[in-house]
């Protein structure tokens, strides 16, 4: 359980954080989805204790970071895969962390295997190390003390599409035996597959949060007639605001029943009418970011 | 892996003791030696050592060949090296931004800033070590007649005091300025910025003593006992060049972001 509560971060007059509150829940993968320098990193730093918030508060297992003894063997955390020292071989990272946290060597061979580091790769300095290879090894590192909680930044960043699929089902897992995982991404995709609950954040500022079943159902209807402009017309009419979207269609955020009824009423021959979620959560992904992206607009 | 997490809101932490201090020094002592520029400065430091007691045993007169003149020699060598050792430590886990994987394992920060500074002492305690073996070796192989002779406890004493505040002052300056090259320039520049400024500023050539923590330290090169007025010249310079910046660099690195 991770819990962030009326969470702000100032840097001089730029807020990156602006008053950030969520709970990630046991046994749930929950999704941190915002463009870059949206302030997911930030907020990631301030749940780890590396960054002082400027108000607010986080806890990690009912705890403030800094004060679980050994926070390794209950927290993983993977903050940036690059953050490590480029002369010291993979073996000799892991080495490092188990040594601070008092396990066995054989635990690193262990998540060497697990993370599909093969010996030979391992011998290796990290400085030789691809994108890719740093994020398993990263991954290696966060499950090394075998934690109940994981908090992730980036961690499908770099990786090859196999990997995201091994990085996918390795999470799913985890968190199916009962584990919290928040992890954070800047791609829709790679959070949509994966996560239960989802939160996406814009300029510091948390746009929407919920279950992913939620979120879609919020994004409307997307509605395509043979007759588009009496269907417009008709909609306008019955005082239903409706946006053109893809190919001749149209987008509104009542609800399918709703446009169904306007356009038997006005004779309209539909030939699509269905849960707007077909775009995908791309598109809200898009729209709730740009009115928080563009200059000068607060929301 | 292992089976099921068990689902709970609450971590437990009665199971869990802290990190003991001693595990944290260990892991000091490895992260110096586990990469080839940290590995090659310990190698350095000893090779040093060994190479300037040779050149002197060939160099000096044989009548200088005392235990006391071969561990003389290798103090300014180690007084260069172990300061940088001590800079090293601290600075690595910023340029090489390490310190966001130490901090998020030891979020107390001040128990990682404690076992390294433990393990810079261990290692300026080692390098004096290696310096008193070698300047024995040479001794036993060429060393004048009264070669042995004057051995006080002071002398170790001395030459102890000298190297830890080298190391210390490594640890400060990299604590201060968090940035290897920076501190290692500052360190090694440091003497010669007061050499030049006493040379045309009289002011400064009587203020000397008391702020230019090198010109403090020499008698504890010199077979000299230390007055009164020595020890405070030392002390005074210790204030300025080393507690001054570990305090400041302490309280910043408690403080600061990591990123």
């Amino acid at each position: 359980m991770i819990t962030v509560e009326g969470l702000s971060k100032t840097y001089g007059g730029f807020t990156a954080v602006d008053d950030v509150s969520f709970v990630c829940k046991p046994g749930t993968v929950t999704g941190f989805l915002g463009p870059n320098g949206a302030g997911k990193t930030t907020t990631m730093r301030i749940m780890a204790g590396l960054t002082a918030p400027s108000k607010g508060h986080t806890t990690v297992g009912g705890h403030r970071y800094a004060e679980i003894p050994n926070p390794g063997l209950h927290v993983g955390v993977l903050l940036d895969a690059s953050a490590q020292h480029g002369g010291r071989t993979g073996r000799e990272v892991l080495t490092i962390g188990a040594k601070t946290m008092g396990l066995p060597q054989s635990r690193v061979d262990e998540m060497l295997e697990m993370v599909s580091l093969s010996p030979a790769e391992s011998r290796r300095r990290v400085r030789n190390y691809s994108l890719g290879m740093r994020q398993r090894l990263g991954i290696a590192h966060a499950l090394l003390g075998d934690p109940s909680i994981l908090i992730l930044d980036e961690p499908a960043n770099g990786l090859d599409p196999a990997g995201i699929h091994w990085m996918r089902g390795l999470l799913r897992d985890y968190a199916n035996r009962g584990g919290t995982v928040l992890l954070s991404s800047h791609l829709l995709h790679e959070v949509e597959v994966i996560a239960d609950e989802m939160i996406l954040i814009g300029n510091g500022r948390i746009v929407a949060q919920g279950t992913k079943a939620d979120l879609l159902q919020t994004a409307g209807t997307f509605v395509k007639a043979v007759e588009a402009d009496m269907l417009a017309r008709a909609l306008r009419e019955s005082g239903i605001e409706a946006a053109p979207s893809g190919d001749a269609g149209l987008r509104t955020d009542a609800e399918p029943v709703q446009v169904g009824k306007v356009a038997a009423a006005a004779g309209v021959t539909l030939i699509e009418l269905r849960p707007a979620d077909g775009a995908g959560l791309e598109e809200m992904f898009l729209q709730l970011t740009a009115d928080t992206q563009r200059e000068g607009v607060v929301a | 892996m292992t089976a099921v997490i068990e689902e709970r809101a609450s971590l437990d932490l009665s199971q869990t003791p802290k990190v003991p201090l001693a595990r944290l020094v260990r892991v000091e002592l490895r992260k110096m030696a586990d990469t080839r520029a940290g590995m090659w400065l310990l190698i350095a430091i000893a090779l040093i050592t060994a190479a300037i007691v040779t050149i002197f045993s060939f160099a000096a007169p044989e009548s200088e060949h005392t235990f006391l003149n071969f561990m003389g020699v290798t103090a300014t060598p180690q007084g260069l090296l172990l300061p940088v050792l001590g800079i090293l430590l601290i600075t690595s886990e910023w340029s090489q931004r390490t310190a966001l994987v130490t901090f998020t394992l030891t979020p107390v920060r001040g128990h990682v800033l404690t076992a390294k500074v433990i393990a810079a002492l261990l290692f300026g305690f080692a390098a004096i070590l290696i310096a008193t073996a070698i300047a024995a070796l040479a001794t036993l192989a060429g060393g004048a007649p009264d070669a042995w002779q004057g051995i006080d406890l002071d002398d170790f004493a001395k030459f102890s005091l000298l190297q830890t505040i080298g190391v210390l002052q490594g640890l400060a300056f990299g604590l201060v300025l968090l940035n290897s090259a920076g501190a290692i320039v500052a360190f090694l520049l440091l003497p010669t910025v007061f050499n030049i400024l006493a040379g045309f500023w009289s002011a400064m050539s009587e203020a000397r003593p008391w702020v230019d923590l090198a010109y403090a330290q020499e008698p504890l090169f010199m077979d000299q006992n230390l007055g009164s007025d020595e020890w405070l010249h030392l002390a005074s310079g210790f204030a300025i060049w080393v507690l001054l910046p570990f305090v400041v660099g302490t309280i910043r690195v408690l403080r600061r972001e990591v990123k």
